[in-house]
């Protein structure tokens, strides 16, 4: 098993691109080249990078719209961020928020690509309209929902009261805001997930399956040894992608709760924005972006190194 | 005889029928879930003041919601210009976006050069940034440069959005492309811009077009950059559509037409080209 994955690493595939054979171009033209063609693209990054830098320069100064010209404080932004108790309750509520979040969007999104998959009639008409949430910008998924989840217009206190429940309270319950969240964000995402999951699915080669149905292997045994093995590296990615752009999630939040009730769904988003914005306290707002976007920075670096060696062994296969 | 191989097929075609059932009751009850704020939205916008607060379907549909929010009661049409930036600040950014993004998709394919993963993880690493790390600075910078507000300051920081995924996408279009075709261009004497032009532009002009739909789409629905960095004249129509929301009297059905307009471009969009759209949207997932 080794033994292949090792010889199979240095498979040419994307180690050494073509290489440009030009006869009728010098070398050191050719050489010359893709600079010259990334040029507007690095320049676009420089003209990015440079107010990201100064964002970052801000967190080092007391910079706020009753203090315009800011003095240098060190590191107290963030002595002061990492010592109050609103930042870390914000850190639990994005990182629980991301986790499950992604967890339900994953689930839900194979499982979706798994009934697609099969193609019935159904599948082919439901296979349409998938993208739909998708499509719908963020924002207004959130507003969507907010009117849904009203008890005086939504239509979601009928069905839960239909089911026998009293109480219904929309998003004013701490627990419920969160949890209707959670609900908006997998309504969004789910497609996304499922989409990957299902060109993965239409990728994989037919011939392992074979083998396993003319074994009379178990639809679930199948699944557990073959499917989703063999699925994981297309899962992966959409997880990466879910888990990265849910710690940063703003628009849903912001649209559906706007961090209520009493902080149960103020992410560190919604926390930098209310700092930054509301407030107009720059600096610590920054300071909050700029702790998560290290995390975020950190994370992915991890999970992209783990996706490649998923991607490596699995062409190894 | 005829019975002992008869009754496993008929176990295993009730079996497979019954799994069916199961699937096609899953995916039924997961496309009610999915579709039901759509219709629910619709329905509101079509609803006059008196039955807002309703939860029935059966009502009398009025268009009145959509004049109002159209602007056709009071002359004064806002809402069209704010439409009008939406369009405008969304194709400025693919347009920009493709004229810098495919010779760099281009060079980051074709050519390995230093610093060209770095470049690559880069632009990426945009898609997995929090906006609001670059809006307060940025906001500083527009009000200095006189972009705050502006059309043309949208379209620059919208970049930030549209940019990596017209680079990553197209990447992995230039790299099916076979490169053989294009070094035989050029042993027939083409210089490499015109090979370019001639033979490999065309083979990927679907490519582009999905990668602009799909980058226009993620312009339109962006929504954190022109919140904080516009007021009126570049104001899009997501944040406008937040303003039914405030004052003490909340309309309902205003707010439902409002967003199902500002939904509609993107969605009539994807529906179109829905085909090429997965296949961009899953673009990571295939290429890696």
């Amino acid at each position: 098993m080794s033994a292949t994955t090792s010889t199979e690493r240095q498979r040419p595939s994307d180690e050494t691109p073509p290489r440009p054979a030009a006869p009728t171009v010098s070398r050191r033209r050719r050489a010359r080249r893709p600079y010259l063609l990334a040029v507007p693209a690095v320049l676009l990054c420089v003209g990015i990078l440079y107010p990201f830098f100064v964002g970052v320069g801000y967190t080092v100064y007391n910079f706020s719209a009753s203090n315009p010209q800011p003095d240098f404080v060190g590191l107290k932004n963030f002595t002061d961020v990492f010592s109050s108790s609103q930042f870390w309750d914000s850190v639990t509520v994005t990182g629980t928020f991301a986790v499950v979040a992604t967890a339900v969007e994953t689930v839900l999104g194979v499982g979706v690509a798994l009934l697609l998959y099969r193609s019935s009639l159904l599948g082919r008409i439901f296979e349409r309209v998938l993208i739909v949430p998708l499509m719908v910008a963020p924002i207004l998924a959130a507003i969507m929902w907010k009117l849904l989840l009203l008890p005086e217009v939504g239509w979601i206190r009928p069905i839960v009261e239909a089911f026998g429940f009293t109480g219904y309270s929309g998003t004013d319950d701490p627990f419920w805001a969160f949890f209707w969240s959670i609900v908006v964000d997998a309504w969004i995402y789910t497609p996304f997930v499922a989409i990957i999951a299902l060109a993965g699915l239409r990728s994989l080669p037919n011939s392992p399956f074979e083998a396993a149905a003319v074994d009379g292997a178990s639809w679930w045994l199948t699944f557990r040894r073959l499917t989703l093995p063999m699925l994981w590296p297309y899962v992966l990615v959409a997880v990466i992608f879910r888990l990265m752009d849910s710690l940063k999630m703003f628009d849903i939040i912001f649209g559906l709760t706007n961090g209520g009730p009493g902080g149960a769904t103020t992410t560190i988003q919604i926390n930098a924005y209310l700092e930054s914005i509301s407030y107009a306290r720059y600096s610590k707002g920054i300071t909050y972006m700029f702790v998560l976007w290290a995390v975020v920075y950190v994370i992915s670096m991890f999970l992209v190194r783990y996706l490649r060696k998923v991607q490596t062994r699995s062409a190894g296969v | 005889m005829s019975t002992t191989t008869e009754q496993p097929t008929d176990t295993g075609r009730r079996r497979k029928l019954l799994t069916g059932l199961a699937a096609n009751v899953g995916l039924i009850a997961y496309f009610a879930f999915s579709l039901m704020p759509v219709v629910f939205i619709l329905a509101l916008s079509f609803k006059a003041d008196a039955d807002q607060t309703t939860t029935y379907l059966l009502f009398d549909p009025t268009l009145d919601n959509y004049k109002t929010v159209l602007g056709f009661d009071d002359g004064g049409s806002s809402y069209l210009r704010f439409f009008m930036a939406s369009l405008i600040t969304s194709v400025g950014a693919v347009v920009v976006s493709l004229v810098i993004g495919i010779p760099a998709a281009y060079a980051a394919a074709r050519y390995r050069f230093r610093g060209s993963d770095n470049l690559m993880f880069t632009l990426l690493s945009f898609r997995f940034a929090p906006e609001l790390l670059v809006i307060i600075p940025l906001a500083v910078l527009y009000q200095q440069l006189g972009l705050y507000d502006t059309w043309v300051g949208m379209i620059w920081v919208l970049q930030l959005v549209t940019m990596p995924l017209v680079v990553w996408i197209l990447r992995s279009f230039f790299q099916d492309f076979p490169a053989e075709l294009e070094e035989a261009a050029l042993l027939d004497g083409y210089s490499r811009t015109r090979a370019f032009a001639k033979h490999v532009l065309p083979l990927v002009r679907p490519g582009i077009a999905a990668v602009s739909l799909l980058a226009f789409i993620f312009a339109w629905n962006n929504f954190i950059f022109p919140f904080t960095l516009t007021s009126s004249n570049a104001q899009t129509v997501t944040v406008s559509s937040l303003a039914y929301l405030g004052g003490n009297q909340v309309r309902f059905n205003l707010v439902a037409a409002g967003a199902v307009m500002a939904a509609l471009p993107p969605l009539v969009l994807a529906l179109l080209i829905q085909r090429y759209l997965v296949r961009g949207l899953s673009f990571g997932a295939v290429k890696g």
